[in-house]
C-alpha cells in the first residue's frame, strides 16, 4: 500500500504488522534511531493541529529523519489559489513522505492521485482521522494485549465524532466484540454506521442514555466530549451535560483493569481526579500515537523489513 | 397515434423510464449532436405501461456508464440499414466520473473546481453512489 487515507484501507494483517512493529519499537527505541536517516516528512497542515503535527514531527525525528512543511492555510501557497495537487507534486520532489490535514473532506486523497511519495491522511475535517484510529488499536493492544474479546463503551458524541466512527469500523474486524453506545439523543451514533457497519456484521450492541448502569460490562471506555452547539436547546445541554462527565463516583462501579480513553484534547469530560486512576489510560495513548506513526512512517516507507 | 419513423442507421434507447427522457437527453449531452433525435415519451408498453424512447439517427458513441448510472434497465439497441444488428446491456458502473457532482459542502471538490467528481458503487442493491473524496452519496439520478 502506498498511502493511507482511510482507516479501512488497512487489512486486519496490515494493522497486526504496524502495531507488532511499534510494539517492537518501544522496547527498543535505539535500534530504531537512524532508521530514516537522510528522509524528510512534509506536515502539510492546512489547519492548526497541535498534537498530530507535533506527533508526526517527534516520530520522524526519533527515527532519524528531518522535517519541513507548514503549519496553516496561511503560510502555504494556498493563499495564493494553488492547487492541493500542484502543491504536492512541488513538495514530492522535496519530501520522501507526506502527512497531510486540511479541513476540506479528500484532501489528502487528491494529494495521493498526483504523487508517487506516500500520503499520510493527518485528518481531512470531520471524514477521516486513521493515525488516531491507529493510536486507539495500539493503546488497546498494548494495555489489554488484544484487540479481540472486548467490550467497548463509546460515549459522548457519537454522531459528529470521527475517531469513533472510525474505531467502530476498525474493531468491528475482531472477534467477539461488543460495544455500549453511551449518548444523549441528539448525538446518537448515525444510522448509516448501525446499518452499514454493526448490523451488517451482526456486532452486538447496545445504545444507552446514561453510563452508570452499563459500568460493570465496560472493559474500555472511550470518552469524548459533549459540545455545547450541537444541541438544540441550551435546556437540553443544561440537562445532560454533566451525565457525560467521569469522575470517580461514575467509576465506582467499573471493571478494576477498564482503560478509560480520550483522543484529546479533554475539556471538563473527564474530571482531572481521574488522571491519577490507574485506569485512566489517555496520557499514554498520546504516547503510543508517537510510536504508532513510527511503525507506520517506516513501513509506507519500506523500511520495516 | 402519434408515428415517428425508424431510423436507417444509429441508436435506439428503449425502456426508458416514462418521463426520465429529457434527463438522458442532458446526461447525454444530445443537444451536441446535429443529426436527427426524436424523443418519444409515453408510449404504451406491456412491460412497463408506459415508457419513453430516444432514437438517434447517427451511430455515435453512447456514455454506457452514465446511462447504466440512471437506468440499468435501459435498452440499447444499434441499427443499421433500418435493422436491429446489436443490443447493449447495461450494467450498474462501478464508478463514474463527472456524471453528478458532490454537494457536500465539506467537500474538497467544493472549493478545487479542477477535480474530477468521481463517484464509486457502495451498495449495488440500493445502487449507492458515494463521493471517492467525502464519501457522500450521490444525490441526483
Amino acid at each position: 500500500m502506498k498511502d493511507l487515507i482511510d482507516p479501512i484501507d488497512l487489512s486486519v494483517e496490515d494493522v497486526d504488522t504496524i502495531l507488532k512493529l511499534a510494539g517492537k519499537i518501544m522496547a527498543d527505541r535505539p535500534a530504531y534511531a537512524h532508521v530514516c536517516d537522510g528522509k524528510k516528512l512534509a506536515t502539510l497542515f492546512y489547519e492548526p493541529s497541535t498534537r498530530t503535527r507535533l506527533s508526526f514531527e517527534a516520530a520522524m525525528l526519533e527515527l532519524g529523519g528531518s522535517i519541513l512543511g507548514f503549519h496553516s492555510a496561511d503560510s502555504s501557497s494556498a493563499t495564493k489559489g494553488e492547487s492541493i495537487a500542484d502543491t504536492a507534486r512541488i513538495v514530492e520532489k522535496y519530501a520522501d513522505i507526506i502527512a497531510m490535514r486540511h479541513p476540506k473532506e479528500g484532501a489528502p486523497l487528491v494529494a495521493a492521485m498526483h504523487v508517487d511519495i506516500p500520503v499520510i491522511n493527518a485528518g481531512d475535517g470531520g471524514h477521516n482521522h486513521p493515525t488516531q484510529t491507529l493510536t486507539d488499536l495500539l493503546t488497546i493492544h498494548e494495555t489489554m494485549h488484544r484487540l479481540d474479546n472486548v467490550t467497548v463503551g463509546l460515549c459522548g458524541d457519537l454522531k459528529f465524532g470521527r475517531t469513533v466512527h472510525s474505531l467502530i469500523k476498525a474493531m468491528s474486524r475482531y472477534e467477539n466484540v461488543r460495544f455500549v453506545l453511551i449518548s444523549p439523543d441528539e448525538l446518537r451514533i448515525p444510522d448509516y454506521i448501525k446499518e452499514e457497519v454493526l448490523l451488517a456484521n451482526n456486532i452486538p450492541f447496545e445504545e444507552v442514555e446514561q453510563m452508570e448502569d452499563v459500568m460493570p460490562s465496560l472493559d474500555i471506555l472511550y470518552m469524548t466530549r459533549v459540545q455545547r452547539e450541537r444541541f438544540f436547546n441550551e435546556a437540553d445541554y443544561i440537562r445532560l451535560k454533566d451525565s457525560y462527565i467521569l469522575d470517580h463516583t461514575k467509576l465506582l462501579n467499573a471493571k478494576e483493569d477498564l482503560k478509560i480513553m480520550h483522543p484529546l484534547p479533554r475539556v471538563n469530560e473527564i474530571a482531572k481526579e481521574v488522571d491519577n486512576d490507574p485506569r485512566a489510560v489517555y496520557f499514554k495513548q498520546a504516547e503510543y500515537g508517537k510510536f504508532v506513526r513510527m511503525a507506520l512512517i517506516m513501513w509506507l516507507l519500506g523500511l520495516d523489513k | 397515434m402519434l408515428k415517428v419513423d425508424s431510423i436507417e442507421r444509429g441508436i435506439v434507447l428503449d425502456h426508458i423510464k416514462a418521463g426520465k427522457a429529457m434527463q438522458i437527453y442532458e446526461y447525454l449531452n444530445l443537444d451536441e449532436l446535429d443529426c436527427s433525435i426524436a424523443i418519444i415519451k409515453n408510449v404504451k408498453s406491456n412491460k412497463m405501461g408506459l415508457k419513453d424512447i430516444i432514437k438517434v439517427n447517427d451511430n455515435i458513441d453512447i456514455n454506457l456508464d452514465v446511462l447504466g448510472y440512471i437506468d440499468p434497465n435501459i435498452t440499447v439497441n444499434i441499427v443499421e440499414n433500418n435493422v436491429i444488428v446489436g443490443k447493449k446491456r447495461l450494467e450498474l458502473p462501478q464508478k463514474i466520473c463527472n456524471v453528478v457532482q458532490c454537494k457536500n459542502p465539506r467537500c474538497i471538490t467544493s472549493i478545487e473546481p479542477g477535480l474530477d467528481h468521481i463517484f464509486k458503487l457502495a451498495n449495488k442493491e440500493k445502487r449507492l453512489y458515494r463521493c471517492i473524496y467525502c464519501e457522500d452519496e450521490a444525490k441526483t439520478r
